[in-house]
C-alpha cells in the first residue's frame, strides 16, 4: 500500500520539479516585464528535440545538450529583441497574443526543420530503475530532482549575489527607478528570456529521457508550467517552484488514486479554484492590475 | 433615410450584399464549404468580439463553449434524437446558465489572472468531451446527424449558405444594438476605464457578465450549427488552440469592429486552405501573421485601413 | 535519427503529389484518380509515412507499365496528420473538388470512422487502411479494409496466453478510436476464451507518463500479464515505463505496435514484449511454401530499395488496398463507383502481403485469423514464435 504511495510520490515529483523550472522560467520574464511569456513551453521542445538533433549529427552528448542549451537561449534573446521589445507597451491582450503568435512560430518552424515524429533521448546513466521502499525510481528522476536543485541555488545565488541579478529585481520592483538608477531595463530584459529559455531548455532535456521529445512537447507543458507559476502568485519564482511540485504531486496522485482519465484537468481545476477564491494566487500579495 | 446613413446600417447593407452575390463565384460544393465555416467562425468571433473589443475582456477559452453547444446538439440529436433545433436551443440555455454562474468569479480576475481564468476553463471542457468518450466518443469524436427542422432539411451546400449567411446577418445586427444601446455606451466606459465608468453609476461587473452570456450563447449556437453542418465532431473544437484562433480573429480582423471580426474570421478560415499546397509552412505563416499584426498593427485590419482611407480621403 | 534529415522526402501536407506521366500524354480526366488522407506527419506519422511512400512508389510502377485500363493512376493525398477533424474536410475535398474515383485512405480508425457518414452519403468505394473492427462490422456499404482487425489480434493474443498457462490479465488502452475497440474486444472476448481481465485502465491522448496504471496494474491481485491496447508514441512509453517499474509478468501489444520505432523508441524495453504481426515483418523467417512469401518478399524488397527504410506492416495495408483497387477497377473496366464496389465484394483469393482476402458483401475485410503470426521482440529485433 506504501510502497504504491511512494511510486505516485515518484512520478509526482518527477514531473513535478519538470513543471517547476518551466514555471520560474515564466516568474522571472514576468518579473522583468510583466509580459506572460505564452512561448516558455516552445524552449522545452527547442532544449529536447535540439539535444536529439545535435546528438543525430554524431555529437557526444554533453555537446549537443550544450548547444541545444545556446540554441534556445539564442532564440530567447531574439523573441525578446523581435516580437516582445516592439511592443513593450501594448495591453496585455496584444502581448498574450504576439507571445502566443511566437509559440506557434517556432513549433511550426520546428516541425519544418526537424519533423513531427516522437524521437527518444538516451538517459543520462542508465535506466535500470532503483527500488526504494517497494517502489521504483528512475535514475533519470534522480538526474530531474539533482539538476532542479541546483539550478534553484545557482539561480538564487544570481539573484541575490550579482550585479545582474539585482538589477533584474530592481527593474521588476520599479522600472523607472531602475531606469534612472543607470540600470540598462532593456538589456535587464533581454537577460530575463534568455535566463528563462535556459531554465525551459533544460527541463526539456531532463524529461525527454522518461516521456520521448517531440515538436508538440511544449504545448501541455507550457500550460501546466504557466499554472504552477499562477499558483506560486505569478513573479513569485520560490512560489513557482511549490506551484510546480504541487501540480505534479496532485496530478500522479490524481492518476493513482482517483482517475488517471482527469489527470491533465487536475492542474487547471486546482488553479480555477484558486483563482475563484483568492484572485492573486496561492503565495500572491498585491493585485496585478495596470491602469 | 437617417437609418440608412448611419455607418452600421451601411455596413450591414454591404455585408448582407456580398452574401447575396457571392454564390455567383463559388464553382463547386468545396468553396461553398470553406464559405460556410467562415460564415459560423465569423458568428463567434462576433461574439467574441463585444467581449475583449467593446469591454477588454480577454477570453483563452471560448472554444469550450462553442464545443459544448456542438457537443450538446452533438449527443441530444444522434444519441437521444431530440428535434435538432430543440437541442440547439437547450445547449445555448445551457452554456447562456454556465456561463452567467462563471461570469461573476471569471469576470473579477484581471489581466494574466483572467487569462489563465479563463484558459482552464476551456481546457478543463476539452479534457471533458475528451475523458467521457461514452457519451462524447472520446478523442477520436462522434458523428453527428443532420440539422432538420419540422422535417425539412437544409440538405445541400447552398441552402446551409444562405441559413449561415442569414444567422450571421442576424448576429451582427443584435451586436451592432447592442454596442449602440445604453448598455453598450456603459461597455465601452469600462474598457476606458473601469474605474471611471464605476464612479458614473455603471454596474460595471453586471455589464461585464451580460457581455460574457451573450458572447458564450453566441459560440454555443455556432457550435451546434457547425456540429450539424460537418456531421462529425471531434473535442478538438473546444480546445485550447480553437480558443486561440477565435481570439486572433478578433483581433486580427480588429478589435472593437463588429466588421472586423468577420473579415478576421474570414482571413483566418481561408489562409490554411489557401496555404494547403504550402502545408508545412501553415503553423510558420499563421504564428508569423500573429506577431507581425499585433506589432505593427495593433487595432487589427479594418479599423487601421479604415483610419488609412480616411487619411487618404483628406 | 537519419529521419530528421529527410524531411524533404517527408513532403508533408497536400502535396499533391500527381505521379507518373499524366501530365504528357493522358489528359486529366483521361486519369483514374485515387484520392488518398493519410497520417504522414504527427503522432501517427509511423502509419501514414509507409503507406504514402508505397502508394506513391506502386502508382509510379503501375503508369510506367501502362497504367490500368490504359489509363493513367492520378494520385492525390493529403496530410491529416492522424487528426479525424482535419481527415473530414479532406475527404469532402476530394470527393467533391478533386473529383476522385476512389478513396484509399485513413492511416487511422479515428479518421476512418470520421468520413464514414461522408462516403456513404457520396456513394464512392473507400478502402481504409485503420486498424479496428468497428470499420466493417456492422459492415457499411462502400467502406472496406485491409489490416487485420482487433478482434483477429485478440482471439491470436488469448490463444497464445492461454498456451503460457496465462488466465488473469490486467488491461491497458489509450482512448483513441483503435484503443477502445480494442479494449471492447479484450472485454467482450474474455468469458468465451476463459480469461479473466482484473484491471482495466487507461489514459489519454498525447500522456507521456504511464507509471501510475501500470503500477495499479502490478498490484492488481492475481494478474499475470498485462495486455496494451494501443498504437503511436504511446506503445512506447508502455513498454518504457512497464520496464521502469521493474515489472515481470509478460508483456502483450498489439499489431498496433509492429513497427521498428516501436522497438527504438521503447530505449530497450520493448524486449520480451509479444505481439500479433502481419507475416510481412518477419517475411524472411517464413518458409517458401508459405503463399504470402512471394508477394511479401517482393513489397519488402522493393520498398526498402526505393526508401532505404526498413519495412513496417503498415506500408503492406496500403500496398492490399491498392491492388484490390487496381484488381477490382481492371475486372469492373470501368471506374463507374458501383461497378468497383461490386468488383471488390467479389475479391476471391487475392494474395496480398497482409493475408489472402475473399471478400462478400457481409465480409468487407476478407482475412482469417491464419494471416497473423506471433511475434516477441528480441534483441531488439521481431522473432516469430512457433
Amino acid at each position: 500500500m506504501f510502497a504504491e504511495f511512494l511510486q505516485f510520490l515518484f512520478s509526482g515529483i518527477t514531473v513535478g520539479a519538470i513543471y517547476a523550472l518551466v514555471g520560474l522560467g515564466f516568474a522571472i520574464i514576468y518579473n522583468a516585464s510583466n509580459v506572460i511569456n505564452f512561448a516558455q513551453g516552445e524552449f522545452v521542445m527547442l532544449g529536447g528535440m535540439g539535444t536529439v538533433f545535435f546528438i543525430g549529427l554524431g555529437l557526444p552528448m554533453p555537446l549537443a545538450v550544450l548547444l541545444a542549451v545556446s540554441l534556445t537561449v539564442i532564440v530567447g534573446f531574439g523573441l525578446e529583441r523581435f516580437a516582445v521589445e516592439p511592443a513593450r507597451d501594448a495591453p496585455i491582450v496584444t502581448l498574450i497574443i504576439i507571445t502566443i503568435g511566437a509559440s506557434i512560430f517556432l513549433r511550426g518552424a520546428a516541425q519544418l526543420v526537424w519533423d513531427r515524429n516522437f524521437h527518444s533521448v538516451a538517459s543520462f546513466s542508465g535506466s535500470d530503475p532503483i527500488m526504494i521502499g517497494g517502489a521504483s525510481i528512475l535514475p533519470q528522476s534522480l538526474w530531474i530532482l539533482g539538476c532542479t536543485v541546483v539550478i534553484v541555488i545557482a539561480l538564487h545565488m544570481f539573484f541575490n549575489h550579482s550585479m545582474t541579478g539585482k538589477s533584474i529585481i530592481a527593474t521588476s520592483h520599479n522600472p523607472l527607478a531602475a531606469k534612472l538608477m543607470g540600470i540598462n531595463t532593456s538589456m535587464v530584459l533581454l537577460m530575463s528570456f534568455g535566463l528563462s529559455a535556459l531554465l525551459g531548455a533544460s527541463a526539456g532535456i531532463l524529461i525527454a529521457p522518461i516521456s520521448l521529445t517531440y515538436t508538440g512537447v511544449g504545448i501541455m507543458l507550457g500550460l501546466k508550467g504557466f499554472c504552477a507559476a499562477v499558483l506560486g502568485g505569478l513573479g513569485k519564482p520560490m512560489g513557482a517552484i511549490a506551484g510546480g511540485l504541487l501540480v505534479g504531486i496532485s496530478e500522479a496522485m490524481t492518476a493513482g488514486y482517483i482517475s488517471s482519465a482527469y489527470k491533465d484537468a487536475v492542474a487547471f481545476i486546482i488553479i480555477l479554484a484558486v483563482l475563484f477564491l483568492m484572485p492573486n494566487g496561492l503565495f500572491g500579495g498585491r493585485g496585478t492590475e495596470r491602469v | 433615410m437617417n437609418a440608412l446613413s448611419k455607418p452600421e446600417t451601411g455596413g450591414i447593407l454591404s455585408l448582407a450584399l456580398v452574401i447575396a452575390i457571392l454564390p455567383a463565384f463559388l464553382p463547386n460544393s468545396f468553396y461553398f464549404d470553406v464559405v460556410i465555416l467562415v460564415g459560423i467562425n465569423a458568428i463567434v468571433c462576433v461574439g467574441l468580439n463585444l467581449l475583449i473589443g467593446y469591454t477588454g475582456q480577454i477570453s483563452l477559452g471560448h472554444a469550450g463553449f462553442f464545443g459544448l453547444g456542438a457537443y450538446f446538439s452533438g449527443i441530444l440529436v444522434s444519441i437521444h434524437g431530440w428535434p435538432p433545433l430543440v437541442a440547439l436551443i437547450a445547449g445555448a440555455v445551457f452554456v447562456g446558465v454556465l456561463a452567467y454562474i462563471l461570469a461573476r468569479p471569471v469576470m473579477k480576475l484581471r489581466g494574466h489572472y483572467l487569462a489563465m481564468g479563463t484558459l482552464g476553463m476551456g481546457i478543463v471542457i476539452s479534457i471533458v468531451l475528451n475523458q467521457e468518450g461514452d457519451l462524447t466518443g472520446g478523442p477520436d469524436g462522434m458523428p453527428v446527424d443532420a440539422f432538420s427542422v419540422f422535417g425539412w432539411e437544409p440538405g445541400n451546400e447552398l441552402t446551409w449558405y444562405w441559413m449561415v449567411g442569414g444567422l450571421l446577418l442576424i448576429a451582427v445586427w443584435l451586436a451592432l444594438n447592442l454596442i449602440n444601446s445604453p448598455v453598450g455606451r456603459a461597455l465601452r466606459a469600462v474598457h476606458g476605464s473601469e474605474v471611471a465608468a464605476s464612479v458614473a453609476g455603471v454596474d460595471v461587473a453586471r455589464y461585464k457578465s451580460l457581455v460574457f452570456v451573450v458572447s458564450a450563447v453566441f459560440a454555443s449556437v455556432a457550435g451546434s450549427l457547425f456540429a450539424h453542418y460537418s456531421g462529425f465532431l471531434t473535442p478538438s473544437e473546444a480546445d485550447f488552440f480553437h480558443s486561440i484562433e477565435l481570439v486572433t480573429m478578433v483581433v486580427l480582423g480588429g478589435m472593437a469592429s463588429v466588421f472586423g471580426a468577420v473579415v478576421g474570421a474570414a482571413v483566418l478560415t481561408l489562409l490554411p486552405q489557401l496555404l494547403t499546397v504550402f502545408h508545412d509552412y501553415e503553423m510558420l505563416v499563421f504564428g508569423a501573421a500573429m506577431m507581425i499584426t499585433m506589432i505593427f498593427m495593433r487595432r487589427g485590419l479594418v479599423p487601421t485601413l479604415q483610419s488609412a482611407f480616411n487619411r487618404w480621403r483628406k | 535519427m537519419k529521419s530528421l534529415f529527410k524531411k524533404a522526402g517527408l513532403t508533408a501536407l497536400v502535396a499533391v503529389s500527381a505521379i507518373g506521366l499524366a501530365t504528357g500524354s493522358a489528359k486529366a480526366e483521361e486519369t483514374i484518380k485515387i484520392g488518398s488522407f493519410l497520417a504522414v506527419t504527427g503522432g501517427a506519422s509511423f502509419l501514414g509515412d509507409p503507406e504514402k511512400k508505397t502508394l506513391d512508389m506502386y502508382v509510379e510502377k503501375i503508369n510506367s507499365e501502362g497504367g490500368v485500363l490504359g489509363r493513367k493512376l492520378e494520385l492525390i493525398v493529403y496530410d491529416s496528420g492522424g487528426d479525424p477533424k482535419k481527415a473530414v474536410p479532406f475527404a469532402k475535398r476530394l470527393i467533391s473538388d478533386d473529383k476522385v474515383d476512389i478513396l484509399l485512405a485513413g492511416s487511422t480508425t479515428g479518421a476512418t470512422m470520421a468520413v464514414i457518414p461522408i462516403v456513404e452519403k457520396a456513394g464512392i468505394p473507400f478502402i481504409s487502411f485503420g486498424g479496428a473492427g468497428v470499420i466493417i462490422n456492422p459492415v457499411k456499404k462502400w467502406v472496406f479494409k485491409t489490416p487485420h482487425t482487433d478482434t483477429l489480434a485478440v482471439q491470436k493474443i488469448y490463444n497464445d496466453m492461454k498456451s503460457r498457462g496465462i488466465s488473469k490479465i490486467g488491461l491497458l488502452s489509450g482512448s483513441g478510436g483503435f484503443d477502445k475497440s480494442c479494449r471492447k474486444n479484450v472485454l467482450d472476448l474474455a468469458d468465451g476464451a476463459g480469461m479473466g481481465v482484473v484491471a482495466d485502465e487507461t489514459h489519454g491522448k498525447g500522456d507521456t507518463d504511464m507509471t501510475a496504471q501500470i503500477t495499479k496494474i502490478k498490484n492488481s491481485a492475481g494478474v499475470q500479464a498485462m495486455l496494451y491496447c494501443g498504437f503511436g508514441g504511446a506503445t512506447s512509453i508502455v513498454a518504457k515505463n512497464f520496464k521502469q517499474l521493474g515489472v515481470d509478468i509478460p508483456h502483450y501489444q498489439t499489431h498496433g505496435s509492429a513497427s521498428k520505432s516501436f522497438i527504438k523508441n521503447a530505449d530497450g524495453g520493448a524486449e520480451g514484449v509479444r505481439l500479433p504481426a502481419a507475416a510481412l515483418v518477419v517475411v524472411d523467417a517464413l518458409p517458401d511454401s508459405h503463399p504470402q512469401k512471394k508477394v511479401a518478399s517482393a513489397y519488402k524488397k522493393m520498398y526498402e530499395a526505393k526508401t532505404g527504410s526498413e519495412i513496417s506492416s503498415f506500408g503492406g495495408h496500403a500496398y492490399d488496398g491498392l491492388m484490390l483497387a487496381v484488381e477490382a477497377i481492371t475486372r469492373a473496366g470501368t471506374t463507374d463507383k458501383a461497378a468497383v464496389l461490386a468488383e471488390l465484394e467479389k475479391t476471391n483469393n487475392f494474395i496480398g502481403v497482409d493475408g489472402i482476402y475473399t471478400m462478400s458483401p457481409t465480409d468487407h475485410l476478407g482475412l482469417d485469423e491464419a494471416s497473423f503470426v506471433m511475434v516477441e521482440v528480441k534483441d531488439g529485433d521481431w522473432k516469430m514464435l512457433k
